[in-house]
């Protein structure tokens, strides 16, 4: 274990800016979310950000392909260019545990090499949670808010940042940062760690769990009748899915530049109107059926085909931000009473 | 309020005026109230909640629920009953089918603005009076109401009930509500820090349309943004040209007809002060065309939809150098 005075933190991450892009939780016009460090940013105080750490590896929009039409020849032209090596810093425990879940969508044959070669580039250096929120509930996924996962683990104090590495590339990261850190013992983070286990006793979703839910039960929830007064005053906007560090459907679109085709593919949300549109139209032509859609991947579809794995870290950020405050725990509570 | 609420709406349920409630109802946590619709005592009794987190604007889902069988009974505030008499201006619903109660209001706040002041952890809350006391795991806080309001109680334009088939408490008076000093602030600002300003704001969009979707006055069948066929449908802000327009786009259309309710600025995840926009406007028609406020009675004509001899002409654009 390492350990730096957090009044030096700047100069660490200076260290880290000197051969990588560096990203830190930051605070932006009010609200916290990642943001390449420059010489001066702060850390956010915020437990955490509006958007996950999701974007970096599997970003809202980005170019696939593009197709240049000159007369009778189409040239295909693939955009990407030498990805930047790059480490994300002071992900919560939460959020890097999406991470395992989104590679089991996306780095499964065929894989996606645009997230492959991001996740190859990328280094998480997680950070311990100290002050759980009420809408925390990653426990119920086996996640330990004050142990979480990553290339890299820190633990911030009142007065230092203690740092472990996990990976072979949080060593790497931390060969780097050894000259300006001191060895040390792992009294200081147990001690934190025991606190935070205490708060985490206390929070309110201390005790909720999925654990009724999976593959067999998926015609009983699925018929419910429960979903029609839970999706009643659904607006049908994208906040949960675009919130979500795990939502990770999306649509693939052409664009026509006039002499040519940009393909791009943007995140989609299964609650719009246009999700999965078809030549036939939506699938799911109302608000009930396209709710009930999120809430049986993450709950049910996904376990059944990930060995038991939910589709959610429990990061509480759809139960802060609903505009009508309905979200997967009122959900699963509601309908594990018909199991 | 709450026992009076729930009280009148079991007598209306049960004497037939009305076969459904449509209201507030609790959550896990004091603040994560969802709108609902109640159609037993039971219900009312076990879920009904009317508190300071009842912010929803719940006229938008009058829309959708008079298109079916039977009389709802609906609880507004103050300022619902201006987007209420708005979608009836417009031949959104059926005010046959609708069953109104005002209620007063004191001013919302919302979980979003209580952690804003630094408290996390919220198990509970406890109103007297002006006095609002924040429990938490880690703390208790008591906060003057009026510190944590959400900005558009702050400047409230009404406690006044412009729609109502009945009322239960007194009825208010509209305010002199100073909600123009932030529209006058931009005004003031030079193009640039004021394109700055909407750059750091609108940069922070998602494209929830989380907006769009709660606003009232967008009540599209199929908004231009979602049709495929209108050749702008968009899923995603690919760039900050479409981050601007979607917006400012969205504030033109809803100009004249916006009646300030502010649910725009309340659901957005980021934060954004959508409402200065649309504020902006109003702010701008009551200059130009004379004070109008949208929604304030049925049937109105709009300045931007009427044509009157004294209205301003196109040249103002320039007198006012851009402003």
């Amino acid at each position: 274990m390492l350990k730096i005075s957090l009044s030096k933190i700047q100069d660490l991450f200076a260290a880290i800016a000197a051969d990588e892009a560096l990203y830190i939780p930051a605070d932006n016009a009010g609200q916290p979310q990642f943001m390449r460090w420059q010489e001066g940013l702060a850390m956010t105080d915020a437990l955490n950000t509006v958007r996950s750490a999701k974007d970096f590896f599997f970003p809202q929009t980005e170019n696939l392909v593009s197709f240049k039409i000159q007369g009778k020849s189409i040239e295909i032209v693939d955009p990407r260019t030498e990805t930047e090596d790059f480490v994300v810093f002071g992900v919560r425990a939460c959020d890097v545990r999406s991470f395992s879940i989104l590679d089991r969508v996306f780095l499964v044959d065929p894989k996606d090499t645009y997230y492959e070669n991001r996740r190859k580039h990328g280094t998480l250096v997680s950070m311990a949670c100290s002050r759980p929120a009420e809408t925390c509930f990653c426990h119920t996924f086996g996640i330990d808010a004050a142990e979480p996962e990553g290339d890299a683990v820190c633990w911030k104090t009142e007065d230092s940042l203690y740092i472990r590495a996990n990976t072979e590339k949080g060593e790497k990261l931390l060969e780097k940062l050894r000259p300006m850190m001191e060895e040390c013992g792992d009294e200081a983070v147990k001690a934190q760690q025991e606190k935070t286990h205490e708060i985490l006793g206390k929070l309110p979703l201390n005790n909720f769990t999925t654990e009724k839910f999976d593959g067999d039960v998926l015609l009983k929830v699925f018929n419910s009748d429960k979903w029609k007064s839970l999706s009643e005053a659904c607006l049908g906007c994208g906040t949960c899915t675009f919130v979500c560090p795990t939502c990770q459907c999306y649509d693939i679109r052409d664009f026509d530049t006039g002499h040519g085709v940009q393909r791009f593919r943007c995140w989609d949300s299964c609650m719009y109107s246009d999700f999965t549109l078809m030549a036939s139209g939506n699938p799911r032509t109302s608000q009930l059926e396209r709710f009930r859609q999120r809430f049986m991947h993450k709950l049910v579809y996904f376990p059944a085909n990930n060995d038991g794995i939910y589709g959610c870290v429990g990061c509480g950020r759809c139960l802060s931000k609903c505009p009508i405050s309905m979200n997967i725990v009122k959900v699963a509570k509601c309908l594990e009473g018909e199991l | 309020m709450q026992g009076m609420m729930i009280a009148r709406a079991k007598e209306l349920l049960q004497n037939g005026t009305v076969n459904r409630v449509l209201g507030w109802q609790t959550g896990e946590f004091v603040y994560d109230i969802t709108p609902a619709v109640f159609e037993t005592a039971e219900e009312l009794d076990e879920k009904f909640v009317y508190n300071a987190f009842c912010g929803n604007n719940l006229s938008k889902y009058l829309v959708k629920e008079t298109k079916k069988d039977g009389k709802i009974l609906v609880f507004l505030k103050p300022c619902d009953t201006y987007s209420f008499n708005q979608l009836l201006t417009e031949h959104r619903f059926d005010r046959e089918k609708v069953y109104a109660i005002g209620i007063p209001c004191d001013g919302k706040t919302s979980g979003e603005m209580v952690k804003s002041k630094g408290l996390s952890g919220i198990t509970g809350i406890d109103e007297d009076g002006d006095n609002i006391t924040v429990h938490t795991i880690y703390e208790d806080k008591t906060f003057n109401r009026d510190e944590i309001l959400e900005e558009r109680c702050r400047t409230c334009k009404s406690k006044k009930h412009v729609a109502y088939d009945e009322l239960i408490g007194e009825d208010g008076e509209v305010l002199d509500s100073h909600r123009f000093d932030m529209v006058a602030k931009l005004e003031a600002m030079t193009p640039d820090e004021r394109f700055a300003f909407w750059r750091s704001q609108l940069s922070k969009c998602i494209r929830c349309n989380a907006c769009r979707n709660v606003c009232p006055a967008c009540t599209c069948e199929k908004c231009v943004f979602d049709n495929p066929a209108s050749g702008i449908a968009q899923k995603a802000a690919a760039d900050s040209f479409e981050e601007n327009m979607f917006h400012i786009i969205r504030a033109f259309h809803v100009a004249g007809r916006c009646t300030d309710c502010g649910e725009c600025s309340r659901v957005c995840p980021q934060n954004i002060p959508l409402h200065l926009l649309n504020r902006k406007f109003i702010k701008d028609i009551d200059e130009l065309y004379g004070d109008y406020q949208a929604g304030a009675e049925v049937g109105s004509r709009a300045p931007l939809v009427n044509y009157t001899a004294e209205d301003v002409e196109p040249s103002i654009v320039y007198h006012r150098e851009g402003k």
